[in-house]
């Protein structure tokens, strides 16, 4: 399996390329260079996922493959950092997702970013990111990992930034990159800690189930949790970071500044699960070492849905619902790994979470490309601004229609399988948590469709020119990816993904199924009164709690809280006095020095003065010194 | 015999004080044939009176006033040199080696 | 108190000698200088005489007071100039001056004063000239036909050099 080197060097030579002299190549060709070495990683994707899945299971598991390690540096016998490429069935599964998503949006942007200066600049930097992406996810140790982690903070900075010259983007990209590096702080804390007690950085020892890694660790305890507990919970506020949890979501709606095709492949489909990957990929080492932790993951997990679902239901810029809605859906994933156990019908919720990982990538980013064709035929990104566009748009309003439909959990789309299976693990870990979930699930519903109606249905507003349907070149993939969302959700998944790598058979528990649909249904009903054709109540719902509205479209006021403590607390308190003490001591210090040796060599330059007589004094004084200390000494 | 060096030593550094004070270029000059004197006493006591049979005291002491006059006499041709350049003699004017003729070749 | 005649001739020579060489070096008028400094001279040769080295305190009478004193006056009487401001001297140097003389002096005079030198005796009696002479011209070891002989090429020279350069251009 050493083709898998392949996946990895195509996207970092195109990075290569396309930078240092994509300026000089046409941007179509830039464009095409890009697309089709994506083309060529996604059908090693492919050929790799068939050959891993169809091989015999070893023990009923699918064994951990490492086609490639390259020893980098080696602390001791056990704690080295290799490079390398771990094949076991999750990673597999994200090079799938991956590669698919990244081709799509290479292939959309060929058509929406026609035109755009620094065209090659953007394929390269998605050369770059998804490069980084796959390095993270087929990491053998938890180092390597790290430092994709870091590559993909770093690509998705590049990409939030790419409109330069607009200062709310580069407000954004920096306010992107911050979030998550002050939550790779943790990561990094955990990182060290876990391997500090575990003396190993590797996957495969890391999640083999054996508990004796870290009995080193027994009995030390810091303010009461166990060092297991505090390393596995500041492994996932790193997570939390990149995965837009509350509360370090607030990069996200910002970084809808960058180009649309980017929000979708990065912030809907491939970096913020990254932080859900972390948390799967060491689920052994959960379960088995800090299991209080997984719950308070599905306890931040559900909260973080609720917020985004009511935060998306007020929100008008489109892009901003969407990603509102990512947020929302990551936290279903989250808390679907929470509550899952390790065996069997207990491990349900890890299989979900993997599954639904699936079908979001595909049907988010078929939302978000949708969200573009629209922005480009009407020019910008306001609901009010939209209406009717069902006449002018057709295949975008159907793909769209379809990823609502997904997303919503009508069956028989994809998304109705795997969000029926998350309800299933919460019902089965708490029925309250569960009617918890149900309810964020029809929050989800209704304010997918007030954006469906308002943007499809109502009176058509006043255009500036008329919309026109996308060029091809951003059609296709939107069509191609409905087509998966309508597939997908019959992927015998746990055959291939689960808890334990035993397979596992998904039964559909019929209570939840049918209870979930018709809730979505009900909300989708909710929707379309509200906002299919002109209906009051929403006006009168909002007159009748207008703060709770405004705190809402606000967000919560979640940024300016951070806003505050940053300007009024650090930037005062702390930086102030730091910049002044560097400035002035230490700059001084330096200063006082060069000062110090300007004056003394005025003085020193005085011993050369060229003056007889005070060199007969001092050759005097120097011979009477002597003799002095002759006699005397 | 000590009272003679204690006499040589006193017009020793009355040279010394001289030399480092004065600011007429003869002056310092003056101040220089103090000392020599000044050391031909000392030599001259020394011979007299802890080598009574010998004379080396006595011929250094004369070739030193010898060559002391030669000194002196080039001494003062240089004075009057440096008067014939810069007009006066005073010490402070002669803190400077040759002016740099490479650089200033275009000045003139 | 018996004072011998030589001592009272000591004590007057040492008397003139230290006040005229302090005051050569501190009046201010360079003439007055020079003058002081001819009855430095005047005085040493004295000394050279009670010492009974008659011939060295012809030579200095001759060659220092006659030869190198009119040669200071010569030169202080080309280059000096009527309008000569006499500015005070900077304190810097003043003080510098001070501190080298009268450490420098108390130093030495004390170490002079505090060391045991050998016995001295006094051997009264002139040298013969005779001896003087044989001394100056021979070849022997102990004689001193070489340094005389070079001397006189220095001499040679001084004269060339000095003709060189203080020659009109």
């Amino acid at each position: 399996m050493e083709y898998t080197l392949l996946i990895f060097l195509f996207p970092m030579l195109t990075f290569l390329l396309l930078g240092l002299i994509g300026i000089k190549l046409r941007p179509v060709v830039a464009g095409c260079i890009g697309t089709v070495s994506l083309s060529i990683i996604t059908l090693l994707a492919y050929i790799t996922a068939t050959q891993y899945f169809s091989s015999p299971r070893v023990n009923g598991v699918f064994a951990k493959i490492i086609p490639i390690r390259f020893e980098w540096l080696k602390f001791t016998d056990s704690l080295q950092i290799d490079l390398g490429i771990l094949l076991d069935p999750i990673s597999v599964m994200m090079l799938v997702v991956i590669t698919t998503v990244s081709l799509m949006v290479h292939i959309y942007s060929l058509g929406y970013m026609k035109g755009e200066r620094g065209f090659q600049r953007y394929y390269a930097f998605l050369s770059l990111f998804t490069f980084s992406m796959l390095g993270l996810v087929v990491a053998p140790n938890i180092f390597q990992m790290y430092i994709f982690w870091e590559l993909v903070g770093v690509s998705s900075y590049l990409l939030i930034g790419f409109y330069y010259t607009k200062p709310t983007a580069i407000a954004a990209s920096k306010k992107a990159f911050i979030v998550t590096r002050f939550a790779d702080l943790g990561f990094l804390l955990g990182i060290l800690l876990l391997s500090y007690f575990t003396h190993t950085f590797n996957f495969e020892m890391l999640t083999s189930g054996d508990a004796s890694i870290f009995a080193s660790t027994a009995g030390s305890t810091f303010l009461g949790a166990s060092v297991m507990s505090w390393a596995l919970a500041l492994i996932f506020i790193g997570g939390a970071g990149k995965s837009a949890m509350f509360p370090l979501h607030i990069w996200l709606p910002d970084a809808m500044e960058g180009p649309t095709p980017v929000s979708a492949l990065i912030h809907a489909a491939t970096m913020v699960v990254a932080g859900v990957f972390l948390v799967a990929r060491l689920f052994p080492l959960y379960v088995i070492a800090a299991p209080e932790v997984l719950t308070g993951i599905a306890y931040t997990g559900a909260f973080t849905s609720l917020y985004a679902a009511v935060v998306a239901c007020v929100q008008t810029d489109i892009k901003r619902v969407l990603a509102f809605s990512t947020i929302s859906q990551i936290g279903f994933m989250m808390v679907a790994l929470g509550v899952s156990g390790m065996e069997g019908h207990e491990g349900l919720g890890y299989m979900a979470s993997m599954f639904h990982l699936f079908t979001h990538a595909m049907f988010k980013a078929l939302l978000f490309l949708c969200a573009g064709a629209i922005i480009h035929a009407i020019g910008n990104n306001e609901m009010n601004c939209m209406g009717g566009l069902r006449k002018y748009m057709p295949f975008t309003h159907l793909t769209f229609l379809v990823a609502c439909l997904a997303i919503s959990g009508i069956p028989p789309f994809s998304g109705f399988f795997s969000k029926d299976e998350i309800l299933a693990a919460v019902f089965a870990f708490s029925p309250w948590l569960g009617i918890f979930m149900s309810f964020v699930a029809a929050l989800t519903a209704f304010y997918m469709f007030r954006l469906y109606y308002r943007i499809f249905w109502g009176t058509p507003a006043h255009f500036v020119h008329t919309p026109h349907e996308a060029p091809k070149t951003m059609t296709i993939p939107l069509v191609i990816l409905a087509a998966i969302t309508c597939v997908a959700g019959f992927i015998p998944f746990g055959h291939f993904v689960s808890s334990n790598g035993l397979p596992y058979t998904i039964r559909l528990d019929m209570t939840i199924a049918i209870s979930s649909v018709i809730v979505a249904l009900i909300a989708i009903g909710i929707a379309t009164l509200f906002y299919k054709s002109k209906c009051d109540i929403p006006e009168r719902l909002i007159n009748m709690y207008p703060r709770f509205h405004q705190s809402a479209f606000h967000r919560f006021y979640i940024d300016e809280l951070y806003l505050f403590i940053t300007k009024r607390i650090l930037f005062n308190y702390v930086s102030r006095p730091i910049a002044w003490f560097d400035r002035n001591i230490i700059d001084g210090t330096m200063n006082g020095i060069a000062h110090l040796t300007q004056r003394l060599s005025y003085v020193i330059r005085g011993f050369q003065s060229g003056q007889i007589q005070q060199y007969a004094f001092i050759f005097l004084l120097g011979t009477l010194l002597i003799v002095l200390l002759v006699m005397f000494i | 015999m000590e009272h003679y060096l204690v006499i040589s030593t006193i017009m020793f550094f009355a040279g010394i004080y001289g030399f480092i004070t004065r600011r007429n270029m003869l002056a310092v000059l003056i101040s220089i044939e103090l000392i020599l004197n000044s050391v031909d006493i000392n030599f001259v006591a020394f011979n007299r009176f802890l080598f009574p049979g010998q004379l080396e005291g006595f011929f250094f002491t004369l070739f030193a006033i010898g060559i002391s006059a030669c000194e002196t006499a080039i001494a003062i041709a240089i004075i009057i040199n440096i008067y014939r350049n810069i007009r006066n003699i005073q010490v402070k004017n002669l803190n400077e080696l040759k002016e740099d003729s490479v650089n200033n070749a275009g000045k003139e | 108190m018996e004072i011998t005649l030589p001592q009272a001739v000591f004590l007057f020579l040492a008397a003139v000698i230290s006040v005229f060489s302090i005051l050569t070096v501190t009046t201010k008028r360079i003439l007055r200088s020079a003058t002081y400094l001819l009855f430095v001279l005047f005085a040493t040769a004295g000394i050279y005489f009670e010492l009974n080295y008659s011939f060295l305190g012809a030579v200095q009478l001759t060659v220092y007071a006659g030869g190198i004193i009119v040669l200071y006056v010569f030169s202080i009487l080309l280059t000096s100039s009527d309008s000569q401001k006499v500015d005070k001297i900077k304190n810097s140097k003043f003080f510098a001056g001070i501190i080298a003389a009268i450490g420098g002096a108390t130093l030495c005079i004390f170490i002079t004063l505090t060391h045991t030198f050998p016995v001295s005796h006094f051997v009264t009696g002139e040298i013969r000239q005779k001896v003087i002479g044989t001394a100056l011209m021979g070849s022997e070891k102990y004689q001193y036909l070489l340094p005389f002989e070079a001397i006189s090429i220095l001499l040679l020279t001084c004269i060339i050099g000095g003709i060189l350069i203080a020659r009109k251009r």
